[in-house]
């Protein structure tokens, strides 16, 4: 009587796909999301977690546009802020309930990025920066003067998401939430960069003149990659408004476009899971430096050098080529 | 009426100015490495920070100056060495984030070493406004505009005349080809990374009588400096003091006439509607993309 | 040797180690009481909680070597905002659920305060707030405090003083940060209340270096008086600017720039500035009967003698907040946090930085406007205006 297969014997094509990031990977970080519950002590690290994921559910789109696109954006944050501020003020100013205003305010987000990009996105390089960059502080501006929509520097106060008469509240469910998202994130960019729409991608990043003479229309999917990584950013910050129950301008300063810039390219370009890997280390490692005190803006910024001279395609990627043992 | 546009202006182009000297590092750095340096907010408050203690500290202004000056360009060149030379090969969003990385090392350093206080330094010559038709200036804003303008024409010089400049713009221009006629391109990056340090340093010791000066000025000085330079074309010296003049220009006008409050926004609204018709901004190179 | 006296022998060294450790348990059971404190120490509103951590620090030092409170020790858990409101929150979070304090007193904000404020309220955690707008403490909520005074009390402050100057147009001027924000919205719901009517209302970026244009346009306003409501580096410049354009109204800054930082960046231009400010800026003028003279006197010898630095009202406040704490934990008799919040509402008569402080159920700051003191700039130190 043959003994039951084992793992090593399992038919090669059940192997391959575990191998494979779409799947495999995926199935691993659901495990992680699953898992993690009985790591975490007590709610301060349950928050922790929170922001982990929506910061790498910002991430993975920023990461479609730098990585794969070979675009860059110092502005997304304008794009996070506003995705708050929207849902934010449909619920509270207009009464619309939070789990419409949610869809909307990325509805919203995903027109003006559609809107904007097509005039921004024909430029290239550093005066794609610039572009973005400019866009990410008028909108800061905005938000901080328009105080009678959006309660000024202060902030405003954001009503919680109601789902079937239940306000949703309480770290521990919030963890679920999120964490479903950031699996359904990174299935949907794996799907995303696999697909005809993915390839035309890449093929653009490698060389955007030899892609259109394939025939691909190059401006209409970087507005679409802009867009989307535009949307994802806002439903991010609707679900954050949402969950601490305000928000503030700060949360669309340049100085937070640049950190999820760092987000991305500290865990790699052109990597889903590097953008995961990004988020979660730059989210908890300040909280590992507050016992450095004063030192800690020094040291957060002599590590993020020596990162990237160390590692300079990403943290993700590197060791990633090191494991394979093979050029990638 | 009359002398109130009067001063917008002034105001304007005394801001201005201040973005001038900086985007001045920003195209230095430029065009020896393709690269932004998003340190260089931070070079121009070392310059400014260093001369304020010292000046404090009873150093006679001249000398504190001098030796200021030489500590933003000594730490420039020792960052140039440990974070910039090691990753010269690496793509430009990565020398970006790590310029960035320096620029945290070095606020983080100037809150442990000066805290977190606000410093000025005594004007050059004195405190009185001119008076012009009805507006008023002050002296050290005409030190200011001097200071760009002759950072300027010695820069024009340096390039166009002397072979280390030489050396610099045949790397910007092509680095294989200038490494093939003999030029250390190594050197020259090190080389213009102290350049572009002196040149913030300056500008910071400069500014600190009117703008003052603190451990985190640099963060909006690097912004505004950046923005400066694209508005006037990157690469180009002449650019980058019209980009910081027509920056300043727009704030101060904007502030005057239209809200005090938005007068950031409508300068990055012009800047974007510029930089849409014209990406290499105004005095920028046509750029050709090479197929 | 017998064995009962081998036995007796070896008792008295073993009841002795007993003792000791049971001693030694004792003292281990005396758990330190543990102040948590998130403050923006780095950041636009490093001015308020840099001294604000110096100060915390230092006294809970000088408490501890004078024996702590109950005969327990003072711990202090504090961490840097860099003046984020989530990022506040988040340190709240971390303080209430993984540090597990007593007490907090902090949020040099408004906005990391009331980012921090639901925590508190749902975990029941005492919570002395040391940022000073208005709705922090109306409507008064249960476990919330603040120290600082409010900046409509300074609005309300520095409009008496004009009204009593026969000056009725005032223009104002404000940066474009919450702290300014706040109070330009304050001195505008309060003005009419005064008879002032205010014919002009500039604003400027907070890291602006040039603010003639937004002076001149309020030279041309008809205004017999300015206010600028602003913190940190702005308002010298404003001051600065005031004199290059010419302008001879009387001006008037707010408590945010209560320094002598602030007087050194001015220059000249600083005369005859007034602000409405607590005593400890002129403490050493005060008449020997104020009874704030001890406390104000005793806090700058101390701050001034340690960091070799200028006394701040911000460092103040957290003084205040820190003995607020410690004053009700030990008439609460334990760091119960149901009695000290008690103990804390029924503060009476603690003279402090700020004033001196009475709260009930609904007051829970307790300074009325004799706490602020009108200040004037004469030869370049600041003196109580007449």
């Amino acid at each position: 009587m043959p003994a039951a297969a084992t793992v090593s014997e399992a038919p090669a094509p059940a192997r391959a796909w575990l191998a494979r990031p779409r799947s495999g990977g995926t199935l691993l970080l659901a495990a992680l999301v699953a898992l993690a519950p009985l790591a975490l002590p007590n709610n301060y690290a349950y928050e922790i977690a929170i922001q982990v994921a929506l910061n790498a559910v910002v991430c993975i789109g920023l990461n479609l546009l730098i990585g794969y696109a070979g675009q860059i954006s110092l502005g997304h944050a304008g794009f996070f802020a506003l995705g708050g501020y929207a849902s934010a003020i449909l619920a509270s100013r207009y009464g619309v309930p939070v789990w419409l205003s949610l869809p909307g305010a990325c509805a919203v987000v995903g027109l003006l990025a559609w809107l904007l990009g097509r005039p921004t996105l024909r430029l290239k390089g550093h005066p794609l920066a610039m572009a973005t960059l400019g866009l990410g502080v008028i909108i800061s501006i905005a938000i901080t003067t328009e105080d009678r929509w959006t309660g000024g520097p202060d902030g405003m106060q954001v009503p919680p998401l109601v789902l079937f008469g239940l306000a949703v509240q309480g770290e521990q469910v919030w963890y679920w939430i999120t964490g479903a998202l950031l699996v359904a994130t990174v299935w949907l960019a794996l799907n995303l960069i696999d697909s005809p729409n993915g390839r035309a991608l890449r093929a653009l990043h490698g060389s955007e003149v030899a892609a259109q003479t394939l025939g691909i229309d190059c401006a209409r999917f970087k507005l679409q990659v802009f867009t989307l990584s535009a949307m994802l950013a806002a439903l991010a910050g609707a679900l954050t408004a949402h969950y601490a129950g305000f928000i503030t301008p700060a949360k669309a300063t340049f100085l937070h476009s640049v950190e999820l810039v760092i987000m991305v390219v500290f865990g790699g370009m052109a990597s889903v899971f590097g953008a995961v890997v990004g988020a979660a280390v730059m989210t908890v490692l300040p909280q590992l430096l507050t016992a450095l005190k004063d030192y800690e803006m020094m040291v957060f910024g002599a590590v993020l050098v020596a990162t990237m001279v160390l590692f300079p395609q990403g943290l993700v990627p590197t060791l990633a080529r090191w494991w394979g043992g093979r050029p990638q | 009426m009359g002398a109130a546009w009067l001063q917008f202006v002034a105001s304007g182009l005394t801001t201005g100015a201040i973005y001038a000297l900086v985007a001045l590092g920003f195209t230095i750095v430029f065009n020896a490495s393709g690269a932004i340096n998003f340190a260089q907010g931070e070079f121009v408050m070392v310059g400014g920070m260093s001369a304020a203690t010292l000046a404090a500290a009873g150093v006679p202004l001249p000398l504190a100056i001098l030796l200021a000056v030489a500590v933003a360009v000594i730490v420039a060149l020792v960052i140039e060495r440990v974070a910039i030379a090691p990753a010269r090969h690496a793509g430009t969003v990565t020398l970006i984030i790590i310029t960035i990385g320096v620029s945290l090392f070095l606020r983080g350093l100037a809150q442990l070493v000066w805290g977190k206080g606000v410093f000025r330094l005594p004007a050059f010559s004195g405190e009185e406004p001119i008076a012009i038709a009805g507006a008023t200036l002050l002296p050290q804003s005409l030190w200011v505009l001097g200071g760009a303008t002759v950072a300027v024409l010695a820069l024009r010089y340096f390039y166009g005349r002397t072979l280390a400049g030489k050396a610099m713009l045949a790397t910007a221009f092509n680095r294989l080809a200038a490494q093939l006629v003999g030029i250390n391109t190594r050197a020259v990056l090190f080389a213009s990374f102290g350049l572009a340090a002196l040149l913030g340093a300056v500008g910071g010791v400069l500014i600190a009588p009117i703008a003052f000066t603190s451990y985190d000025a640099g963060i909006m000085l690097g912004l505004k400096g950046f923005a400066a330079a694209m508005l006037g074309g990157l690469g180009s010296f002449p650019g980058a003091v019209l980009g910081g003049l027509v920056l300043g220009l727009l704030e101060g006008l904007g502030a005057g006439f239209v809200s005090s409050a938005y007068k950031d926004a409508i300068a990055f609204v012009v800047i974007l509607a510029v930089l849409f018709f014209l990406p290499g901004g105004f005095l920028g190179a046509r750029s050709s993309d090479r197929v | 040797m017998g064995l009962s006296t081998l036995s007796r022998a070896a008792v008295r060294p073993v009841l002795a180690a007993l003792a000791l450790a049971g001693a030694a348990a004792s003292v281990q059971a005396q758990e330190a009481i543990r102040i948590g404190a998130f403050l923006s120490v780095t950041g636009p509103a490093a001015f308020l909680g840099d001294p604000e951590l110096k100060t915390l620090e230092m006294y809970v030092e000088r408490i501890n070597a004078e024996g702590g409170v109950l005969g327990r020790k003072l711990q202090l858990f504090s961490y840097d905002d860099a003046g984020d409101a989530e990022k506040a929150r988040t340190f709240a979070k971390r303080l209430i659920e993984q540090d597990k304090v007593d007490v907090i007193v902090g949020g040099s904000t408004t906005g990391a305060t009331m980012a921090a404020v639901p925590l508190a309220e749902q975990s029941g955690t005492p919570f002395i707030s040391l940022a000073g707008a208005v709705p922090i403490v109306e409507p008064t909520k249960k476990w919330v405090f603040k120290t600082p005074h409010t900046d409509r009390m300074a609005c309300e402050k520095i409009f008496e003083d004009a009204r009593s100057r026969k000056l009725s147009k005032v223009a104002l001027i404000s940066g474009s940060g919450g702290f300014d924000k706040s109070m330009r919205a304050e001195c505008v719901k309060v003005a009419s209340k005064y008879g002032v009517d205010l014919v002009a209302d500039e604003t400027y970026g907070a890291n602006d270096t040039d603010m003639t244009a937004q002076l001149t346009k309020i030279k041309a306003s008809g205004a017999q008086a300015v206010l600028n409501a602003g913190f940190g580096q702005g308002p010298a410049i404003v001051t600065r600017n005031y004199r290059q354009v010419g302008l001879t109204l009387p001006l008037y800054q707010s408590h945010g720039v209560a320094s002598r930082e602030y007087i050194k960046l001015s220059g000249p231009a600083a005369e005859g500035v007034r602000l409405p400010a607590a005593a400890l800026l002129v403490s050493d003028i005060l008449p020997a009967n104020d009874p704030q003279k001890p406390v104000v006197s005793n806090y700058r010898k101390n701050y001034e003698d340690k960091f070799k630095s200028d006394v701040s009202t911000f460092g103040g406040h957290a003084y205040d907040g820190l003995m607020l704490a410690v004053n009700a934990i030990k008439a609460a008799g334990s760091t119960d946090k149901a009695k000290v919040r008690a103990a804390l509402e029924a503060t009476k008569g603690y003279v402090g930085t700020g004033g001196v402080v009475n709260m009930n159920a609904n007051d829970h700051m307790g300074l009325d406007l004799t706490a602020f003191r009108m200040l004037e700039v004469k030869d370049g130190k600041w003196s109580l205006a007449k």
